[in-house]
């Protein structure tokens, strides 16, 4: 009788393998889990004594016996920021994306898209310090004074004297770096759209143009619409940057109102007002508590942002997200 | 029949409407065209200011010692900062890169359910977190618990900044694994562990490295988490439960100082970090390119000579 070992080693081995493997995948979703349980017990301090005021109460103020603490104006602050970001940085994206995928030639594409993805990789407190030593003086000379002048105090969004570290240079400095990230993603999904609809267009005669218009644009909208929100919850996290640009009001005088005056955004609060903070004191829950606020913004939005671009690349295999 | 006239009339419309449809098509090249120089020039801008004021600054002392007094004469440098990052780089890819590879292999090899799209699914939100929520967290999670900030806390965050970008790259890798050589493996008589980790794996090595380089290319320039984790500070380490500085955060701080001298050497920080994460960036889609256009060519003999 001749038995053949089908197979060397034991099964046990295979199972603790893949037990492994499980694990390590669940530890993301269990940070996740952390993440949501950690910072509610954290700022649970600031719910209790601030309820609902919290989130529409404009007071912010950290002396002693005189606490009193209120997101809205940074929740706004980060709105009006991340809003004009996405004003300047998505005809600018969209435009790359299409010279990228619809006119470039194949020599030059690969390059390009990588020139622009570079701009991706410079780390946030590098555009800082650009924005604050370099930046910020071009926009104050050339832009803000002129347009001040222009229309002065009269109108409200050019209100205010011309400083330089405002809504204005922050909001700018954030489109540049939300660029890349469009304008990568929305080049897949224009990638991703068959020839064949291209081609229809061209055989009925359009032009290049034309056949952006009527065959790639509707075939790519809802991945288009994803990639917007991608940068969107890109520009609401945004922290360095925006932290030395923005000019960082607090209380009533951060609600955003002029473009050329400070504000301040939900992740440049943390940042400024951390190390003043006490441990185990209000003031530290209720920078936790802009934390939790900014955590349901962002999840929030890339949820609806991943479930719109998932459905475009899905459906078109070999198209990878960048 | 066509008259005359009507001929006429019909080559007018056709000329007005294809030549106003011709310069809307150029117009809209030339914008597109100018979105692309508009996305360039700040790159280009930023590039120059940092290496022409950043190069200004540096020297061995400059990279080496550390720093002087706030407003002295004596300048000191950025080697605490320097030597930080690699530390926090270091002990960050310990805790990202095995969960990160692993979880990758989960993703590709067994995560073809419900779980794998879930945790797939999570994994790229987390990948677009604001880091500083990342930051906030791991303060209330280690900081206050152990009372200190130290370099763990600000590994620990930094690896859950690493972890979603190295968990997706290997997923992605590990399926271009042509499920033949698997197959093969089985065939053999190989346990699947092992399948997966001689053949798959190291199938797969090129796409690997890229994610891990991109990645520590990435944690390298976060600023927001260490805020919250490792403090700063103006001492070489003095060990891993005590705070430490980091380029970034070094960077930040110098920026907020009001001398010129601060300024300099922020530039020139920033001139070091950005050597860093641009050599990793560049020589990683160097290699990609080239790997790239050498299988283009592979294939190409392979089609010729059939």
């Amino acid at each position: 009788m001749m038995t053949i070992k089908m197979k060397k080693g034991s099964p046990i081995a295979d199972k603790i393998f893949k037990y492994v493997a499980v694990g390590a995948a669940t530890y993301v979703l269990v940070i996740i889990i952390l993440i949501v349980i950690n910072l509610t017990t954290g700022s649970a301090q600031v719910w209790q004594k601030e309820g609902i005021s919290f989130l529409t109460g404009s007071d912010w103020n950290s002396v002693d016996g005189r606490e009193s603490y209120g997101a809205a104006p940074y929740i706004m602050g980060t709105l009006v920021n991340a809003g004009i970001a996405m004003a300047i940085s998505i005809p600018l994206s969209f435009g790359i994306a299409m010279f990228l995928s619809e006119l470039a030639p194949k020599l030059l594409r690969t390059p390009l898209a990588m020139v622009i993805e570079l701009l991706a990789a410079i780390p946030s407190v590098v555009y800082g310090l650009w924005g604050l030593l370099v930046f910020r003086t071009y926009i104050q000379n050339w832009i803000e004074i002129p347009l001040h002048n222009l229309f002065g105090d009269q109108s409200i969004i050019f209100a205010g004297t011309p400083f330089g570290l405002d809504i204005l240079t922050a909001s700018i400095v954030l489109a540049i770096m939300i660029v890349p990230t469009i304008a990568s993603i929305s080049k897949e999904i224009m990638l991703a759209v068959p020839n064949s609809q291209r081609e229809a267009a061209y055989m009925l005669g359009a032009t290049k143009w034309e056949v952006f218009r009527i065959a790639v644009l509707p075939y790519s909208k809802s991945g288009l619409i994803g990639a917007t929100i991608l940068g969107l919850g890109r520009a609401v996290g945004e922290t360095m940057a925006v932290t030395m640009l923005i000019g960082n009001a607090t209380g009533a005088a951060a609600f955003p109102s002029s473009l050329f005056g400070p504000g301040q955004t939900l992740s440049s609060i943390m940042a400024n007002e951390f190390a003043e903070a006490s441990q185990g004191g209000l003031h530290l829950a209720a920078l936790i508590g802009i934390g939790l606020i900014l955590f349901l913004l962002a999840f929030a939005i890339n949820v609806v942002a991943h479930l719109l671009v998932a459905k475009v690349i899905k459906s078109h295999e070999g198209a990878v997200l960048a | 029949m066509i008259t005359v006239e009507q001929r006429t009339e019909f080559r007018k419309h056709f000329r007005y409407n294809v030549g106003r449809r011709l310069i809307l098509d150029k117009a809209v090249k030339c914008i597109v065209f100018l979105c692309v120089v508009v996305a360039v020039v700040p790159l280009v801008a930023i590039l120059v200011n940092v290496f022409s004021n950043g190069a200004a600054a540096l020297s061995w002392n400059f990279l080496t010692e550390i720093p002087g007094a706030v407003g002295s004469n004596d300048l000191g440098g950025i080697g605490p900062a320097i030597q930080g990052t690699l530390v926090l780089i270091g002990l960050s890819s310990l805790i990202g890169v095995p969960v990160g590879i692993m979880g990758g292999i989960f993703l590709s090899e067994y995560g073809n359910n419900r779980y794998g799209r879930t945790v797939r699914f999570f994994n790229d939100v987390l990948a677009e977190f604001p880091t500083i929520v990342i930051g906030v967290f791991t303060f209330i999670l280690i900081v206050l618990t152990v009372g200190t900030f130290s370099v763990w806390a600000g590994s620990f965050a930094l690896s859950i900044v690493m972890l979603p970008i190295v968990m997706r790259t290997t997923e992605e890798s590990l399926k271009l694994v042509p499920v033949t050589y698997r197959e093969a493996g089985y065939a053999l008589g190989i346990r699947r562990w092992r399948v997966v980790f001689t053949i798959v794996l190291s199938g797969a090595k090129s796409g690997l490295v890229t994610g891990i380089l991109l990645s520590v290319a990435r944690i390298a320039g976060e600023t927001a988490p260490l805020v919250f984790t490792i403090l700063g500070s103006s001492q070489f380490i003095q060990g891993l439960n005590g705070p430490i500085d980091a380029l970034p955060l070094r960077i930040w701080r110098l920026s907020s100082l009001p001398y010129d001298s601060s300024v300099t050497q922020g530039w020139g920080a920033a001139f070091v970090l950005i050597i860093l994460v641009l050599s990793i960036n560049i020589g990683v889609r160097y290699l990609f390119l080239r790997r790239k256009g050498q299988t283009i060519l592979k294939f190409k003999r392979l089609g010729s000579m059939s």
